[in-house]
């Protein structure tokens, strides 16, 4: 059989992800779809330590690291320069977790969005801010037990809805996609390429220590948070949106919940309060996906 | 820069360079030991559907002549590639068996 | 070519002569006609540049932080609570060692909310790794952007460019545009060797454990005592090709003064119309503008202060429960060197007028007097 995504590694073994990292699995597949001529920006995330300490670096295309809400701006910076320069084919782009996107990042976002810079944003998100030890985020989703929202006083709050507020940006192309469907996203990032303006990709990234999860489950918990319609995979581009992943019957939350220590204390009825939330924002989406 | 294995060793000021930057690749850095479960493929259920290769979040799985190869010396036993087998013909196994 | 132009002109006038590649900057009182007409000469394509017009003043020290990274000369320019947002930064771009320039106008920091001029802005930016310039006229400002890309570049460290809000921002003089083909020659295109290049891909800025982040630190440091080398240097190279000579220390009448006056900025051209007006009484005063604060130009002052018999230092800062900054810096600069007894005064706080009366009242109480008997003194305070 052929490999379904190509076989050049530009991301080196040796890094320093925890064992069964969702932001590993999306860091190589972008890196495959994106190659050499890419240059990437960091704010303060767990992508900070796994690129490796002083003097190495496990990426193969340069990288500046920067402070934790500066990733977009910092983009736009480096996009900038290399316009002018006469070096306006390389992709840049920022490369932050959701702390550093939903929370701190977020103004930044918004400016380089509201401009059209022509850069990549990606956001990896495991759900917390989980290089500092597992607090909540604004992506941490209802239910979940976080270190700043103890099991006696779960996280009462949803999860903000990014994608949301990008798309009222309206940009020209964003997408969500899990590590699950490395294809998807391979073939999303593809066809964003060779799309000016900016681009936002929100991946959804299994952390085994701060899930309390299996490191084997990463994947299969990155295909439930699909199939379950906690995290619909889908593309917006000019307007449209489009399901990638199709999940025409969807699993029961549940079976998604189960496989993660963060939502083990959530009783029957807690279940229920979060398949309602799943259902209510999968309905929503749903009108917009029928709707194009 | 190449992904060669090579540590770099400053041993003076001078040696480095103005601003803190990268000069190797964390090939030089290898995993293998935080593993406690190693992978052991059977390659003659494997159908080289390259699962198992496309998951590793580490890179460890090298694709040579059509099969996986793990990589030992940065495979860190996560155990994705055995969950994900369709074949179910990567196990686990404790370390040091 | 001669133009009569505002302090904020002179700003964008010397980045254009500059041929600056990236400007990311934020509009704030008072520095927005330095990016009004920035903008205006990068849409007009006069200047081959990129503009981005950032949503903050972080995010335009980000930018010009990437841009840099990327091996652009890169420009910004804000004010006070624009600076102190960007604080996070300013760390970040000397410690990145970026050659990025910035002007800043001297705004009082709120509350309560001002526009109006003082120095505590920049002068709280002292330890983030730039050097810090203090301008006096709308030349110098025009002339000194271009000068500290020349050094920026050779010691990689950034620069701040200080004028005073309204009495140098918006204050029109004439100035002297030199030939772009001479700025050419005096500054080559910025060539800069760590880059973030595709064809030679590295990291910038990983961790970096105790084993190694004190000898980084140690080489900031010797760019900054390289940088006073090559200030000193630069002044009769840039002499030379534009007739204007800016050192780090600016003496007036200094020589025989048995007091001396130090300021800075736009406090000095007042000074000086004082140290006429007293010596015209036969008082041997004199004054030293203190230029660069960043780095510390030591031997300098120490040199132009050793006659005196008093010196009198007038802050337009203060840091609260201390001394004024300068007085902070100079007295530390003469410890050891000078028994000479240093007199403080905190003056014009605020945007408040520093007049000639000011320095002459100034003067009165210090002739009262063989040492000081507080640590500091204000200044035509209502009481």
């Amino acid at each position: 059989m052929k490999p379904t995504l190509p076989l050049e590694e530009l991301m080196s073994p040796g890094h320093l992800a925890c064992q069964g990292c969702g932001a590993g699995i999306a860091m190589r597949t972008t890196l495959k779809a994106l190659g050499q001529d890419t240059i990437f920006t960091f704010p303060a995330c767990c992508w900070t330590v796994i690129d490796g300490p002083f003097p190495y670096s496990c990426l193969e295309v340069p990288l500046l690291h920067m402070a934790f809400e500066a990733t977009a701006a910092t983009a736009s910076g480096i996009k900038a320069a290399m316009d002018t320069l006469g070096k306006g084919k390389t992709t840049i782009c920022g490369w932050a977790g959701d702390g550093g996107t939903f929370d701190i990042g977020l103004q930044a976002l918004s400016g380089a969005a509201e401009r059209n810079d022509d850069i990549f944003y990606f956001c990896y998100d495991n759900e917390a801010y989980m290089n500092t030890g597992i607090q909540r985020s604004g992506a941490t989703p209802y239910g979940a037990w976080t270190t700043t929202t103890p099991v006696k006083h779960f996280k009462k709050e949803v999860k903000k809805s990014i994608d949301d507020i990008v798309a009222a940006h309206k940009v020209p192309y964003q997408a969500t996609a899990s590590v699950a469907y490395p294809e998807d996203l391979y073939k999303k990032l593809i066809k964003a390429k060779d799309i000016r303006g900016f681009k936002f990709i929100h991946i959804i990234a299994p952390c085994p220590p701060g899930w309390k999860a299996k490191p084997e489950d990463t994947v299969k918990l990155a295909r439930l948070a699909v199939q379950t319609g906690v995290f619909p995979v889908y593309e917006v581009e000019s307007g449209k949106y489009l399901q990638t992943i199709k999940t025409a019957k969807r699993k029961p939350v549940l079976e998604y919940l189960k496989l993660q220590g963060r939502f083990k204390h959530l009783k029957e009825d807690d279940v229920t309060d979060v398949q309602k939330l799943v259902d209510l924002r999968y309905a929503e989406l749903e009108k917009r996906f029928q709707g194009c | 820069m190449a992904k060669d294995r090579k540590k770099i060793d400053f041993k003076k000021m001078e040696e480095l360079p103005p601003m803190v930057m990268s000069l190797r690749s964390m090939a030089a850095n290898p995993t293998g030991s935080w593993r406690n479960l190693k992978p052991v493929i059977d390659l003659s259920q494997c159908i080289q559907c390259t699962i198992c290769w496309k998951f590793c979040p580490d890179a460890a799985i090298d694709w040579i002549d059509g099969n996986p190869v793990i990589n030992m010396d940065f495979c860190k036993g996560c155990g994705i590639c055995a969950e994900e087998c369709p074949k179910k013909c990567i196990e686990m196994i404790k370390e040091g068996k | 070519m001669k133009k009569v132009m505002m302090g904020n002109h002179a700003i964008s006038y010397g980045a254009t002569l500059a041929r600056v590649q990236v400007i990311a900057a934020y509009p704030i009182t008072p520095q927005t006609q330095v990016v009004e007409l920035l903008s205006e000469i990068v849409a007009d394509q006069k200047l081959k540049a990129e503009f981005i017009k950032v949503e903050s003043e972080h995010s335009a020290m980000a930018a010009c932080i990437g841009a840099s990274s990327a091996g652009a000369r890169a420009f910004t320019a804000t004010s006070a609570q624009g600076l102190a947002l960007m604080h996070e930064l300013l760390h970040w771009a000397a410690g990145a060692r970026l050659p990025i320039v910035m002007a800043n106008i001297n705004r009082a920091m709120a509350p309560p909310w001002t526009i109006w001029t003082d120095q505590n802005d920049s002068l709280s930016q002292r330890d983030t790794g730039w050097m810090q310039i203090y301008c006096q006229s709308n030349q110098e400002v025009l002339d000194s952007v271009i000068m500290a890309y020349k050094v920026a570049e050779k010691v990689l460290m950034p620069v701040m460019i200080v004028l005073d809000a309204f009495s140098l921002s918006h204050t029109y003089e004439s100035v002297d545009i030199p030939d772009q083909a001479l700025v050419d020659k005096y500054l080559p295109a910025f060539d800069y060797k760590y880059k973030l290049d595709v064809k030679n891909p590295h990291t910038y800025g990983g961790l970096t454990t105790p084993d190694w982040y004190m000898e980084f630190r140690i080489k900031m440091h010797e760019a900054m005592e390289q940088a006073l080398v090559e200030i000193k240097k630069e002044a009769p190279v840039f002499q030379k090709v534009f007739g204007r000579f800016y050192d780090t220390v600016d003496p007036y009448m200094v020589d025989d003064a048995e007091t001396v006056l130090v300021t800075s900025g736009t406090a000095a051209s007042t000074a000086r119309f004082a140290v006429d007006q007293l010596r015209a009484e036969g008082k041997k005063v004199g004054n030293l503008r203190m230029r660069v604060l960043r780095p510390f130009p030591f031997a300098d002052v120490r040199q132009q202060l050793k006659n005196a018999k008093k010196i009198i230092i007038v802050d337009r800062d203060i840091s609260y429960g201390y001394h004024g900054i300068w007085a902070q810096e100079v007295k530390s600069a003469l410890y050891g060197h000078s028994q000479v007894p240093v007199f403080n005064f905190i003056a014009g706080l605020g945007g408040r007028d520093i007049f000639p009366e000011t320095y002459y009242n100034i003067i009165a109480l210090v002739e009262k007097k063989d040492k000081p008997d507080q640590e500091l003194y204000w200044v035509e305070v209502k009481k």
